[in-house]
C-alpha cells in the first residue's frame, strides 16, 4: 500500500472534507428567517470548540493535571485580551513547565 | 490594532477592493497560522508512521485543512483501511463544518455569486470559520482566501516539518507543542463568552458534558466525532430555545 494507495486516500479525505464544507452553500441561498435556527447556527461554532478542547487537552498535554492547567491558564489569559497566538504559547508553555517539575 | 482597523477599512470597502480583504485576512490569520505550524508538528508525526512523505503531508493537508480529520484518517492509514472506512470517519469528524458551512451563509451579501459562497465555504476550518463570522458586515470572498492562503500553507509545512524531522524532538516539547491548537480554540470562544452570558453558559456545559460523556462508562465508547456532532446539536438547541436572538431588523444593521 505504499505509493498508490497512499494517494487515494488522500484524494478520498481531500474530496470528502471539501464536500462536506461546500454542501450547506450549495443549499442554503438566502438569509435564514426561523428565529430559532438563527440562533442555533450563532451557538453552533461555541459549542463544537468547547466540546472539542475538553477533554481532548488532557489526552494531548501528555498529564490530565498538565492539560486542566492549560485549559485553566488559556482562559484566564484569553479572558484579560491577549490573541489567538499568545494563548497558545502560554498553554504550550505551561505543559512544557508542569512536564518538567513532575 | 493594525488588524482590526483593517478588518473595518476592508468591511467598508467590502467587494470594490478586494486586495484589502486579502491582507487583512493574512494578517488576521497570522496567529492562526503560527499555531498551525505547531500543530501540524504533531500531525506530521503521526502522518510519517503511515507512510507519507514530506510532500505527500504537505499537499494532504493543504488541500485537507481538517485536525481531527486528518489525525483520523492518518492513523486509520497506518492500519490499510477500506475507503468506505475513511470515507465514513471524515465525514463524521468534519460534521462540524456541516454546520459552520450552514451558519457562514449567513454572512454572504445576498448577490454573492455561487462559485464564490463555494470558495469560500472551502476555507472553513475552525479557526478561519471563527475570524470569517467575526468579518463586520458581509464577508468578502478574498478574505477567508487570505487567510487559507497564509495559515492553510503553515499547516501543509507544519505536516512536511513534521514527517521529516518529527522524531528529532523529545516527547516533551510534541506534547506541549499538541496543546498549541486547543489554547487557539480557548481564545477563540472566551472574548464572545465575556461579552455574551448566554455564549459563557454555552461554552462551559459544552467542556462539562463533554467530559462527562468521555468518561462516563456507558458513553466512553462514542468516538469524539460523534461525540463532538451530538453535543452541538443538542446544547447548540438548547441554548437556542432557552436564549434565542433578537428578532430580525437588528441583525440588518451588522
Amino acid at each position: 500500500m505504499r505509493d498508490n494507495g497512499i494517494w487515494i486516500y488522500i484524494v478520498l479525505m481531500a474530496l470528502v472534507t471539501n464536500l462536506i464544507r461546500i454542501l450547506p452553500v450549495t443549499v442554503i441561498r438566502k438569509k435564514i428567517r426561523s428565529r430559532f435556527l438563527r440562533s442555533f447556527l450563532y451557538y453552533v461554532p461555541y459549542v463544537t470548540l468547547a466540546v472539542m478542547t475538553f477533554p481532548a487537552i488532557m489526552d494531548a498535554a501528555g498529564s490530565p493535571l498538565a492539560g486542566l492547567a492549560a485549559l485553566l491558564v488559556g482562559i484566564v489569559a484569553a479572558w484579560t485580551g491577549l490573541g489567538l497566538f499568545p494563548v497558545s504559547i502560554i498553554c504550550c508553555v505551561s505543559v512544557f513547565v508542569l512536564g518538567l517539575v513532575s | 490594532m493594525m488588524t482590526s482597523r483593517e478588518r473595518n477599512t476592508a468591511s467598508a470597502l467590502r467587494e470594490r477592493n478586494g486586495a484589502s480583504a486579502l491582507f487583512a485576512g493574512a494578517c488576521d490569520a497570522l496567529p492562526i497560522g503560527l499555531g498551525y505550524l505547531a500543530v501540524a508538528f504533531s500531525l506530521g508525526i503521526t502522518a510519517r508512521n503511515a507512510g507519507l512523505t514530506p510532500l505527500a503531508g504537505f499537499l494532504s493537508s493543504l488541500l485537507t485543512r481538517a485536525s481531527a480529520g486528518e489525525y483520523a484518517v492518518y492513523s486509520l492509514m497506518g492500519n490499510c483501511a477500506a475507503y468506505l472506512e475513511i470515507v465514513a470517519v471524515c465525514f463524521i469528524a468534519n460534521l462540524r463544518y456541516l454546520l459552520m458551512g450552514a451558519a457562514l451563509t449567513q454572512k454572504f451579501s445576498p448577490d454573492m455569486p455561487e462559485w464564490k459562497r463555494i470558495l469560500s465555504a472551502c476555507c472553513i476550518t475552525d479557526e478561519i470559520f471563527g475570524i470569517s463570522v467575526a468579518y463586520k458586515g458581509y464577508l468578502p470572498l478574498s478574505y477567508p482566501i487570505g487567510a487559507t492562503l497564509l495559515a492553510g500553507t503553515m499547516w501543509g509545512l507544519g505536516t512536511a516539518l513534521g514527517i521529516s524531522a518529527g522524531n528529532v524532538l523529545p516527547p516533551s516539547v510534541v506534547s506541549a507543542l499538541s496543546v498549541a491548537l486547543y489554547g487557539m480554540f480557548i481564545a477563540i470562544v472566551i472574548p464572545p463568552a465575556k461579552k455574551d452570558k448566554a455564549v459563557l453558559v454555552v461554552v462551559v456545559s459544552g467542556f462539562l458534558f463533554s467530559w462527562m460523556l468521555a468518561r462516563i462508562p456507558l458513553t466512553s465508547g462514542i468516538s469524539p466525532g460523534v461525540r463532538i456532532v451530538i453535543l452541538t446539536l443538542a446544547i447548540a438547541a438548547a441554548a437556542a430555545l432557552i436564549k434565542p436572538l433578537p428578532d430580525e431588523e437588528k441583525e440588518e444593521s451588522v
